[in-house]
Parts: structure tokens; C-alpha cells; sequence
């Protein structure tokens, strides 16, 4: 189906109900004084817009807006999760004391801003329109990074953040233009035809082109070698906004790069498989940017003492492990990167969540604040800590194990056996950092006078609802198979 | 009984809840309900040896549900004649290790749960026999043991937990290739071991050597073979009494129980290839130098762990013999150096916590003020001896005589560490308890009740099993001739002469 601007609508409820609550929130913000209402409502509205996709009308997909989006299954998996990120992210926010010192209401407005940026990217299928849906993200994320403005660390980070962003989307942008002029069009299925036409355009320049485009979509992921903004960024912005970017921000990259580089720039063959163009060695490039970015993150995450920090190459050494199901040229491939994807959002929301309870109880983020926490009062948050370190690890019986299993069955199916090794030696050394936090809330004596903590019924709330469902989720994992495996469809039109 | 394996397993996990519900003062509760949690698996286990066929190779009291179908993973639990004498085993450890915790007296609620999460891991290792399965089991296993010895261990506990973790995981993250890998590449797709081994003759013999060695690999550590044992004497010494006695009485049962799980009968033809290398002469130089390093030692703890490395060379030794009587020998030895070394274990914890220190020089005439105690640690030095009459001499002579046509220097040497065992054992005795009695221990109290309790019981099995040793063989015999004529029969002249 090639949908009209108005027949489409009907598929576009989830974005349009953002965008009404966006507005309303900017608009009550101006007349009520008590701000404490903001939160609610923005939580209601993102809470909406997770319902609304799942209320949306059954197809097989269908063209939006003349072709700029597509209403896919692949889009749909990637919209619930990252509404499922904002609703996170808000409902952290409403919890964290760093939060309730900034202006709220420009606050939640941008904050579902971005993850309506943060849907266009999981269904743009044009080249403008994708390159808007991540600059959209990209500005609406500076802010938020910068929202504390009286913290030099927190303006330090938008700025990095601004820098980096800017250079990282001009590039790409550059690369559509070379893209344009080998296809002649920006339209993801005509860019298709054009390219596997065969004979005119030289690989030698589609290589280049994708190298640039790469740029910009790597920029998102945080893969290496477009990681460096991460660090400063997840240190610097307040914890909720961390998580947005680490698990909404992470995964709309994803939902673009796979986009791209699957249906728009591959064919999908017989059996599952994917062929990438004759001569274009895109896959062998990403095969080593994966086995990069998973070494280098978990690497550098050794030498890490704050906690942000730490997670922040945590989620580089992540995204590689994502990536590994991504590089694998196959529909089984994508299935266990679109798992993975969802554990590390169960998982990461989860750790940052306790950064944040930590942080709201001593105003720390360092690895020390974490001494003997156990053994002080907080007994629940550090066990919940454990849990989603370990499972960030991949230890069983937890969500993150499954995903891992995931990715490397599907390298392991599909022959990738030296990456599949990488990535295994790679989890024995994550483990030694995540096990880091967990020794010193467990192993260790608490030093001094520590204040005691307050159980904060909100964030324990969400924070026990995280981790039962990284442990249920990892001893029953068929609900969340089969919804990757329903994901797995692009809409690439009529053959 | 229904679902006895299930129940086995899952018991010590509901004793885990339970204790986690009780309220953080009752801290005698939190004992009585890990008692009362092992109580009911050492039941069972008496109920499975008595209900066991030992007259089939067949797997028995299976259980098997669809768990997640999208990799054909079953919940799918089994006995055959390994695994019960594991089960077994692993029962009784873990009843009398709740006993031998009795002296934790710190964060007591958290200490039982862990064990009893522990216990539910290594129980279920022993039983499942879908890959998957087992291996969440195996993994669950790890973080327990962690904890119990990271907080509850001794001044260097960190470091050895820690090691301990990154070993094990390193050795586990391998068996999950290997596991993908078998998964993959089988005639049909399944984690199901009997399917597996009923396939075996579909993987090629170079992928069968890839395999085999990063499972044994991965198995190694857990033994722990030379050279991946560096991490077991550091474990040992920094934990806590009880844990030191389900380390050594079940923990390491795993990488030998594992061989024989997988290796064996899924990669017969590779086992029957790369046996007398990597299990033949590893384990020989585990029996040499574990007996070595042990003679060196001035840490009575550290003494004895490396006296289990060397006796753990034993099973190796015999699993790489390929006759009845060597791989007999082995999973008996199994079995008999878990009870002989909790016992040691349970002796060396009983003199720290009344001295707060091992050196082995630091003590003298123990002997004079407690005479029990001193008694029963002679009867477990012989056992450990290999003391005719008592359970380990029979094992070790089915090893040797197994193993002596097809590797005679290997079995010469392990055979000749006998004199280096006896050697230690008597020099550490006559040290500790002999000679003069040291004037700073001249008020130590003789074993109590509860020691004791903890002790006898296993006296008592490694006297039976050694003037009856058949109480356990006939268990194992039936499974392992079968087992061994499968490797036999798979391996590339047999091969030939059945085409």
C-alpha cells in the first residue's frame, strides 16, 4: 500500500498523540504553577503511546506520507521499545533529584520530542526523511543532555555532545548526496533497484558513500570509532536522560542502520539470508567495527571509577555485541540482535535505575558510594544491581544470557566462529567490571556514617519490576522470541 | 514418588525463599530451614538408590517437557548409573555441609540462601540431560560460590572469589560454544544429550576435536587438570569450612562428570583419539605434582587442596583407559574423594576455628589434648592414603590395574606417588599432632557433638565402600561398560571393521 498524507494517519496515532501531549505539556507548563503535575502527565502520554502501538491496525505494511515512512513490523518492534525507554526514562525522572531542579516543563516536553525523532527513525524510509528523524533526536538530545544548567559537567557534555553530533550527521548527510547521485533517488526501495540494477555505479563509490553514511548511524549506536561522545555524555547528563540515550537513542540508531543497510542496500535471498551488493565490502567492515567496539568497550569499562561512566563503555562494549547478530547477513542474525536489543533495555534501564537510587540517597556516582551497600540498609537495590550487572554479563537465568545465547547461536549457525569466540572472551573480561560494583556493595564493610536509605516507593517499584522481569524473562524467554521473530518483516513493497 | 528429580533439585531452592522471607533476627530459623531443606534431598537420594535398575543403561525417573521450543530446549532430567552415584553424593555433601556452617556468625540469612541456591545448582547438574539445561545449571552454580567465599572467606577472599569466578566462566563461555556448535552441526538440530549421542556419528573427526577440546577445556578447569588449577588452592584456603567441603567434595566431580556427560558419548571417536593426552598424561602430572606441591606446603588447607588436585589425576587416569576396570575406578574415585575430602576439610576447619591459624609448623602434640579429634584425622589420612580396607584403595587399584595395559609409564608413575601421598600425610600428621605438645594449645576442647556429627557419617561410608565397594559399583558398572564399549566401537580402526 502507498498511503496519502491522510490515509496514513490512521497509521500514525503513536506519534500523533506525542506530539498533542508535547504541546500540552509546553502550554500547561505555562499556566500551573505546580510543576509536580508535568511528570504524570508526560508519563500518561508516553505510557499512550506505547498503548496506541499496540492498538495499531493489523497489516502487512504499508508506504506512509508518500512513501517517506513505512508501517512495518520491524518498525513496530523498535517504536514499543523505545517508547517503553521513554516511559522509563520519564518515570525515572520523576524520581531523581537532579531532575526536579530543572525547568520541567521545557524538560518533558523535549524528552518526548526525541522519541517521537526517535520513531520517525525506526520508520523513515526515505534518505531526507531519515537524516531529519536523527537530527531531530540529535538536537532534542543536546538539550537534554545540557538540562542541568548550572552543571559544568552537564554543558561540558552538550557541548562534546553538539561537536560531535555535528560533525558525525554532516558527514553522513555528505555520503546521502553520493548515494543520490549513484541512485538518483532517496527513496530506500528506488536507491534498491538502482543499485542492484547492475553495471553503473562502481562499488568503489558506493563503498564510500556507505563509509560516510556509516559515520552518522555508528555516531548513534556509540560503535566505535564514533564512541568518543558517549562517555562524557552518559557522565554528564542527568541519570534519566543517560538511560534515554543508552537504551531509546541506542536502539533507533539500530532500527536505522538496519534499515539501511538490510532492505534498502541488500537483497533479502532465499533461506533467510541476506546478499550484500557484489564488490561493496560494507559486511567486512562492520564485522570488524563489531569486534572493535565490543574489545574497546569492555576494555576501557576496566579502568572505569564512576559509575556512569562505566556503563556508558558498558553500552559501547554492548552495542557491539549487537552488532554481532547485525554483521551476520541473515534474518537469523537480525532476530537475535532485535532479542539483544531488548534484553540490553530490560537490563541497562535496570543498573541505571540503581545509579540513580544511589545517587538521589548519597549525591554520589562513584564506585565507592557503592561500599558496603548491602550491609547499610540497601540490601533491595543492590541485590537488583547484581542482577542486572550479571546479567549485563550474561550469566543465566537472566535476560541477558538469552540474548547472548541469541547472537552467538546465530554466529555460530551462520559460521562466524572467530567473532563468536571474540565475543565470548569478550564477556569473561566484562565480567571483571561488572563484578566490581557488586564486590564492593557485598564483599565490603561500610566505611563511616552512611545515611541511611529511604525507600523511594516509585523507583523500588520500577526498579523490581525490571529485574523480575530480567529474571523471568531469562528463565522463560518464549514471549519476547516470538515477538522478534513477528519483527522481522520489512514492508519493501510489491516485488 | 512423582517427579523425585524435580524435587531433589527445586527443594534446597524453596528452603532458599523461605529463608529469604524470615525476618532478619531469627537468624537459628535461617539454619533449621537449610537443615530442613537437605534433609528431605538425602531422603530422596536414599529413595533413587533404592529404586535405581542398575541392570539397564537406560536413563530412569525421566522427566521431559517442552521449555522453549524455538531451539528444541526441553526441561528434561534423567538418571543413569554416573549420575545417581553423583546425586548422591551431592545429597550428602550438602546435608553435612549445612552441619559444618553452623559456625557462620555473620549475615547468617544470606549465607544459608546462597548455599542452598548452590546446592540446587550442583543437584541440578547431575540430573539434567538436555545441554541447555544443564548448562543454565552449571552456570548458576558459579555465582553462589562467589559470594560464599567473597564474604564469608578469609583475608584474601576478594582476590580468590574473583579468580574463581573469571576461571569458571572462561572454562563455561567455552562449553557454550561447544554447545552451539553440537547444536548446529548435528544430523538435526537439538540440546538433547541422548539425541546427541545418538548422532554422534554425524560430526566429522576434525570437528569433533574442536570441539572436544574446548569442552574439555572448559571442563579442565572445574577438576581443576593442570595447568588450569592455579585457581583452586586460592579458593580453597579463603573459604569458609563448609564451602572448602562442597568445593572439593562436589564441585570438582563436575569437570570429570562433564567429560563423561558430553566428551564421551557425543564425541566418542575424538575422546577415544585425544583420551591418553589430555586426560592420560594431564592427569598423570596432576597426580605428580599435585602430591609435589603438596609435600612443599606450610598451610595445612593449602596442603590438602593440593593432595585433591593429586587425587582427582586419579579419575583422570582411569577415565583414559578405556577398560571397565579404569573407568569403574574413576567414578568410584569420584565418589570416594568427595567423602575423604570433606572429611580433611571439615579436620582442617575444625583446628582453625579453635587456633585461628594452619600453619602446619605452628602446631605440635595436638594429639595429647584431643585425642578424637587427632583419631579421626589419622583414619582420613589413610583413607587418603589409599589404606587397604578403606574406600579409596579400591578405587585407586581398579585405576591402576585398568589403566596399566594401555598406559604403563603413566600408571607406574601415579602408582609410585603413592609413597610421595604417604609421604605428606604422615610428615603433616606427625607435625601437627605428634611430637611435644605446643604449650599456646594446652586448653584446646576435643571435637564436640556436632563435629563429630558432621565427621562420622562419612568415616562410616568410606569404611563401607571399602570393604564393600560393590554398595556403589553395581550402580555405576552397567552404564559404564556401555559407555566405554560406545567410545571403543567409535574409534577409527573399530570404525573401519564395521563397515
Amino acid at each position: 500500500m502507498d498511503l496519502g498524507s491522510l490515509a496514513s494517519l490512521r497509521y500514525f496515532y503513536p506519534e500523533l498523540l506525542l506530539t498533542a501531549g508535547m504541546l500540552i505539556l509546553v502550554l500547561i507548563d505555562l499556566v500551573l504553577r505546580d510543576k509536580a503535575i508535568l511528570g504524570d502527565l508526560a508519563l500518561i502520554i508516553a505510557a499512550g503511546a506505547l498503548l496506541a502501538i499496540g492498538l495499531e491496525p493489523h497489516s502487512t505494511g504499508a508506504w506512509l506520507f508518500s512513501r517517506m515512512l513505512v508501517y512495518d513490523s520491524f518498525a513496530l518492534f523498535f517504536r514499543a521499545l523505545i517508547a517503553l525507554a521513554a516511559l522509563v526514562a520519564v518515570w525515572m525522572s520523576m524520581g531523581s533529584e537532579e531532575v526536579h531542579h530543572c525547568e520541567q516543563g521545557e524538560y518533558y516536553a523535549v524528552l518526548l520530542a526525541s522519541t517521537l525523532g526517535m520513531f520517525l527513525m525506526a520508520e523513515a524510509v526515505n534518505l531526507l526523511m531519515a537524516y531529519l528523524a536523527l537530527e531531530f533526536v540529535s538536537l532534542t538530545s543536546y538539550v537534554l543532555t545540557g538540562i542541568l544548567r548550572h552543571n559544568r559537567r552537564s554543558q561540558e557534555a552538550a557541548l562534546k555532545y553538539l561537536i560531535y553530533g555535528g560533525v558525525a550527521s554532516g558527514t553522513m548527510i555528505y555520503g546521502m548526496s553520493w548515494i543520490f547521485g549513484l541512485a538518483g533517488s532517496l527513496d530506500f526501495n528506488v536507491i534498491n533497484r538502482a543499485l542492484f540494477a547492475g553495471g553503473q555505479a562502481p562499488a568503489l563509490a558506493i563503498f564510500i558513500a556507505l563509509v560516510l553514511i556509516l559515520t552518522g548511524m555508528g555516531y548513534k549506536v556509540a560503535s566505535v570509532p564514533f564512541h568518543m561522545w558517549a562517555p562524557d555524555v552518559y557522565e554528564g547528563a542527568p541519570i534519566p536522560i543517560t538511560t534515554f540515550l543508552a537504551v531509546g537513542s541506542k536502539a533507533a540508531g539500530f532500527a536505522l542502520l538496519t534499515r539501511f543497510f538490510y532492505p534498502a542496500i541488500s537483497h533479502l535471498a532465499a533461506g533467510g539470508s541476506w546478499d550484500a551488493l557484489k564488490g561493496v565490502e560494507w559486511p567486512q567492515l562492520l564485522l570488524i567495527i563489531c569486534a572493535v567496539t565490543m574489545t574497546l568497550g569492555n576494555l576501557a569499562a576496566l579502568q572505569q571509577d564512576n559509575m556512569k561512566r562505566l556503563l556508558a563503555y558498558s553500552s559501547i562494549a554492548q552495542a557491539g555485541y549487537a552488532l554481532m547478530g547485525f554483521v551476520l547477513l541473515s534474518n537469523e542474525g537480525i532476530r537475535a540482535m532485535l532479542v539483544y536489543l531488548f534484553a540490553y533495555y530490560v537490563m541497562d534501564a535496570g543498573a541505571f535505575l540503581v545509579v540513580m537510587i544511589v545517587a538521589n540517597a548519597t549525591g554520589r556516582e562513584d564506585i565507592g558510594a557503592y561500599r558496603g551497600l548491602a550491609w547499610r540498609g540497601g540490601a533491595v537495590p543492590a541485590i537488583a544491581l547484581a542482577i542486572f550487572l550479571l546479567s549485563l554479563t550474561g550469566i543465566p537465568a537472566t535476560i541477558g544470557f538469552i540474548g547472548k545465547f541469541y547472537v552467538f547461536a546465530a554466529a555460530i549457525r551462520e559460521q562466524f566462529y572467530v567473532l563468536a569466540v571474540i565475543g565470548i572472551l569478550n564477556s569473561v573480561v566484562s565480567l571483571y567490571y561488572y563484578m566490581r560494583p557488586i564486590k564492593e556493595m557485598f564483599l565490603e564493610q561500610p566505611e563511616g556514617d552512611q545515611p541511611p536509605f529511604a525507600i523511594e516507593v516509585w523507583n523500588y517499584g520500577l526498579m523490581g519490576v525490571l529485574a523480575i522481569a530480567t529474571v523471568a524473562l531469562g528463565l522463560y524467554p518464549p514471549p519476547i522470541i516470538a515477538f522478534a521473530s513477528r519483527s522481522l518483516h520489512f514492508f519493501v513493497g510489491p516485488s | 514418588m512423582i517427579y523425585p528429580l524435580t524435587l531433589i533439585t527445586f527443594i534446597p531452592l524453596a528452603g532458599m525463599l523461605l529463608i529469604l522471607c524470615c525476618p532478619a533476627g531469627l537468624k537459628v530459623a535461617c539454619k533449621w530451614i537449610a537443615v530442613l531443606a537437605t534433609l528431605p534431598q538425602l531422603v530422596i537420594a536414599g529413595w533413587l538408590y533404592a529404586n535405581f535398575d542398575t541392570t539397564t543403561t537406560a536413563i530412569q525417573f525421566v522427566e521431559r517437557t517442552p521449555w522453549i521450543r524455538a531451539y528444541h530446549i526441553f526441561y528434561f532430567m534423567g538418571v543413569d548409573g554416573i549420575s545417581i552415584s553423583m546425586v548422591l553424593l551431592t545429597a550428602l555433601i550438602c546435608f553435612i555441609s549445612v552441619f559444618a556452617s553452623f559456625g557462620i556468625d555473620r549475615a547468617e540469612k544470606g549465607y544459608y540462601a546462597l548455599l542452598m541456591l548452590l546446592d540446587t545448582g550442583m543437584m541440578g547438574v547431575f540430573v539434567s540431560l538436555d545441554f541447555f539445561l544443564f548448562y543454565i545449571f552449571w552456570e548458576v552454580m558459579l555465582l553462589p560460590m562467589y559470594f560464599l567465599i567473597g564474604i564469608w572467606g578469609g583475608p584474601r577472599r576478594e582476590y580468590a572469589a574473583i579468580k574463581f569466578f573469571l576461571y569458571t566462566l572462561l572454562g563455561s563461555v567455552l562449553i557454550l560454544l561447544a554447545m552451539l556448535g553440537l547444536y548446529y552441526y548435528g544430523a538435526e538440530p537439538t540440546f538433547d544429550m541422548t539425541q546427541l549421542a545418538a548422532q554422534a556419528g554425524h560430526y566429522s573427526i576434525a570437528f569433533q576435536r574442536i570441539v572436544w577440546i574446548a569442552l574439555f577445556i572448559g571442563f579442565a578447569i572445574k577438576i581443576p587438570a593442570f595447568p588450569f588449577h592455579t585457581w583452586l588452592p586460592d579458593a580453597h584456603v579463603e573459604a569458609p569450612t563448609a564451602i572448602s567441603v562442597i568445593l572439593a567434595g562436589v564441585l570438582l566431580k563436575m569437570g570429570t562428570y562433564g567429560i563423561l556427560r558430553v566428551n564421551y558419548p557425543i564425541l566418542p571417536a575424538a575422546s577415544h583419539e585425544l583420551a591418553w593426552l589430555f586426560l592420560g598424561v594431564i592427569g598423570t602430572v596432576n597426580i605428580v605434582y599435585g602430591a609435589m606441591c603438596a609435600m612443599a606446603q606450610k598451610d595445612y588447607k593449602k596442603l590438602v587442596a593440593y593432595s585433591s588436585i593429586s587425587h582427582m589425576g586419579y579419575v583422570m587416569l582411569g577415565m583414559a583407559s578405556f577398560t571397565a576396570a579404569g573407568i569403574n575406578g574413576a567414578v568410584l574415585q569420584m565418589f570416594n574423594h568427595g567423602t575423604i575430602t570433606a572429611m580433611l576439610f571439615i579436620l582442617v576447619g575444625v583446628i582453625y576455628d579453635r587456633a585461628h591459624h594452619r600453619d602446619i609448623d605452628g602446631f605440635g602434640g595436638l594429639a595429647q589434648r584431643m585425642p578424637v579429634y587427632a583419631g579421626i584425622t589419622g583414619f582420613a589420612f589413610f583413607a587418603a592414603m589409599g589404606l587397604p580396607g578403606l574406600s579409596a584403595f579400591i578405587s585407586e587399584v581398579l585405576v591402576l590395574i585398568g589403566a596399566w595395559q594401555p598406559h604403563p609409564i603413566m600408571t607406574m608413575l601415579g602408582a609410585a606417588t603413592a609413597v610421595l601421598t604417604a609421604g605428606y600425610l604422615l610428615w603433616c600428621f606427625q607435625r601437627i599432632y605428634l611430637g611435644p605438645l605446643n604449650e599456646k594449645y594446652q586448653a584446646l576442647p576435643d571435637l564436640s557433638l556436632r563435629e563429630a556429627f558432621t565427621l562420622v557419617p562419612l568415616a562410616i561410608i568410606v569404611l563401607i565402600l571399602g570393604v564393600y565397594p560393590h554398595a556403589v559399583l553395581t550402580l555405576l558398572n552397567t552404564s559404564l561398560v556401555h559407555l566405554n564399549q560406545v567410545v571403543l566401537t567409535a574409534a577409527p580402526g573399530a570404525a573401519i571393521a564395521l563397515h
